[in-house]
């Protein structure tokens, strides 16, 4: 059954779209529940939902950014989602972060380096060569319902511009949640604000907003929650560097680093052995 | 006898009509009461700015952030096992609590799972942190309101529950203990006899602080019909776990929630409370203890024998995709959204802590309460600074 009414509203040229969701159906035949959740969402909503995922238990839905606060209200009204759980930003930039690529190889060329453009290039290599990356991933894996549509961007429910504000709701009566995500612009991210829905989105929009830079129009007190007034920058964006990073690599890098002394030096040492 | 619904509207009326009062009757100056940062009846580095229009509240702003360590950017930075140590500072006084969402998250996307036993243990040592947890919590309640023998109790009880965890995983306050696929060790010879007599003796605990505070007139009155919250604000503000219980809705995700977990294997009960008020509050905790010991009693019980680590690759690799796991953690609801990429780390690792919503309700709940019910009403809703803080 296509209930997924994202075939309808992904754009024209996702050729690609009813056989990524194809998989899913079968996966999600046997989640009545929230296929009926879902199913009510898409009737209140229209082609507001550009995509959804059943699958490992969970709902998540995809809907329009101009759609968000009704999409919220309809969970709250319709579908008895009574539970506010959380609301937050996801930055869908390709970073070098995780110690997984270029562990030993970039550190070291870091530190040996010490010119100030050095680094600088290197980071760009890196961006470039992890552009590469997600999307080839991505379509490895669409049978699980990830598309790549924007290029960089992937996600479970799929996505098309780098930043996405996402909410957990929760029923406590009938003991399942959704989440909700939105795409929101690349420029100038905005969203409407739902703190009239649940009023715990008060806290969560302003810790989004000095986290992300996401504008949350109608809130009534857009001021910083965790970071001193005159923090500059959005912190848990992926272009913003970790700072402690740049002066100092990663001890703890250590772990998944070449061991010189370890008895099998092709293998890394890890950190997660085994209890004997 | 009126029900909750007709006191709730009552209380309603009641501060509405306070609101009115301070706005006509009383044309006095407003003052502003700095609670904090640093200051005992806040628990820690949280600031409470309260207008007041003699000893009323009207407005009353949180200040949080003096401890935010930004876990969430940090996260991203490390590899799956190097985060538990993080995710242990969270909520410092259960701290193998905050552990277990996190590789249970981890666990769902790589789609493994412990063997039994580690569950087992899993939950044994989950409510013995909540234990630790409330322990303390129903001790300090009374020493907020000028009792001081019950916090002396609660040290002293609390102690041994620590020396269990401690005996268990080499760690008092950050175990560290829990592992991708199992458990870093087994239980220890003679604890399991140990942990017996600790249930009791926390028991016992507990009858001694309920004839200690709950027949006493002044804690009663300082306590009954003080911060009521509504459910349905309550639950739009997203409170969990006992503050949402005391509200009378009946929803715990020991038992609601699909979980690896061994607590269907057990025989409790979720104890609600209609009252809404601080006494139910602490009620509904003082019940949650009792009920933990019985869990960890009938897991002693059950205990399967098996390895305590199932088979994983050496090096922790999480496949791409996101998952979403929350337990019933002392102070509420504990999750982690991780998004992985396929990666060491995860790409983004979003933490649900359940301080964060139980605080934000306080600006709306200290409107037009007196003084010195700030400092109950903030103790009954019970946080812990970097359970709010990250």
């Amino acid at each position: 059954m296509s209930r997924l009414s994202s075939g309808d509203a992904r754009p024209p040229g996702d050729a690609a779209a009813p056989d990524d969701t194809a998989p899913e159906e079968a996966a999600a035949e046997n989640d009545p529940l929230r296929e009926e959740l879902l199913d009510r969402l898409t009737t209140a909503l229209g082609d507001a939902v550009v995509g959804s995922e059943i699958s490992r238990g969970d709902l998540w839905v995809r809907v329009r950014a101009d759609a968000w606060k009704r999409a919220a209200e309809v969970c709250r009204d319709t579908l008895g989602f009574d539970y506010f759980c959380f609301l937050s930003g996801l930055d869908w930039m390709p970073s070098a972060p995780n110690p997984e690529e270029s562990v030993s190889t970039d550190i070291s060329a870091d530190i040996s380096a010490d010119a100030d453009d050095a680094p600088d290039a290197d980071a760009a290599e890196e961006a470039e060569a992890e552009q590469e990356q997600p999307v080839t991933d991505a379509d490895a894996a669409a049978p699980e319902g990830t598309d790549a549509q924007g290029g960089v961007v992937t996600g479970v429910a799929g996505g098309d511009t780098r930043f996405q504000v996402f909410a957990r709701l929760y029923s406590t009566k009938r003991h399942v949640g959704v989440t909700l995500k939105a795409d929101l612009d690349d420029d100038a991210p905005s969203v409407e604000s739902i703190h009239t829905v649940f009023r715990g989105a008060d806290w969560h929009e302003r810790e989004t907003w000095e986290m992300y830079g996401f504008t949350f129009i109608g809130h009534p007190d857009l001021t910083h929650l965790y970071l001193p007034g005159e923090f500059e920058g959005f912190p848990l964006r992926k272009d913003y560097p970790l700072l402690a990073r740049e002066v100092k690599p990663w001890p703890g890098l250590v772990d998944v680093e070449l061991m010189p002394e370890a008895p099998d030096a092709g293998e890394p040492a890890n950190a997660e052995e085994p209890a004997s | 006898m009126t029900t909750i619904g007709e006191r709730q509207q009552a209380a309603y009326v009641a501060a509405q009509a306070a609101d009115a009062r301070l706005q006509v009757e009383l044309q006095t100056e407003q003052m502003t009461l700095n609670l904090g940062p640093q200051h005992p009846a806040t628990h820690g580095t949280l600031r409470i700015v309260a207008r007041l229009d003699g000893e009323q509240v009207v407005q009353a702003d949180v200040v949080c952030g003096y401890m935010h360590r930004g876990y969430e950017k940090l996260a991203e930075v490390r590899n799956y096992p190097q985060i538990t140590t993080l995710v242990n500072r969270i909520d410092w006084l259960s701290s193998f609590a905050n552990e277990v969402p996190f590789i249970l998250a981890a666990e769902q996307l790589m789609e493994i799972e412990a063997p039994p036993r580690a569950q087992y243990i899993r939950t044994i040592l989950f409510e013995l942190s909540r234990i630790a947890n409330i322990t303390l919590f129903i001790g300090e309640m009374g020493v907020q309101l000028g009792a001081l023998t019950p916090v002396f109790y609660a040290f002293r009880d609390r102690e041994h529950v620590l020396n269990l965890i401690e005996g268990a995983t080499g760690g008092r306050f950050h175990p560290n203990y829990d592992r991708i696929g199992g458990l870093k060790d087994d239980l220890p010879k003679g604890w399991i006899d140990e942990t017996r007599s600790v249930m009791k003796r926390i028991r016992d605990y507990c009858d001694e602080l309920e004839t200690l505070l709950m027949g006493n007139e002044i804690f009663d009155r300082r306590t009954r019909g003080i911060g009521v919250i509504p459910a349905d604000i309550g639950l739009s503000y997203g409170l969990s776990g006992a503050n949402i219980r005391a509200s009378g809705v009946d929803w715990d995700l020991r038992r609601d929630e699909r979980s690896p977990l061994a607590w269907k294997d057990c025989d409790w009960k979720v104890w609600t409370h209609p009252d809404g008020d601080c006494f139910a509050r602490y009620w509904v905790r003082l019940q949650e203890v009792r009920e933990a010991t019985k869990i960890v009693d009938q897991l002693l019980d059950g205990l399967p024998a098996g390895p305590i680590q199932a088979k994983v690759p050496r090096i922790i690799k999480v496949p791409a995709g996101e998952a979403w796991v929350h337990t019933e953690n002392p102070l509420g609801e504990m999750g982690y959204y991780i998004v992985s990429q396929g990666g060491l780390g995860p790409f983004r690792c979003k933490i649900r802590s359940a301080s964060f919503n139980n605080t934000s309700i306080v600006p709306w709940l200290l409107r037009g309460v007196y003084v010195p019910d700030i400092i109950t009403i903030l103790a009954s809703l019970y946080f812990i600074l970097g359970d709010i803080d990250r």
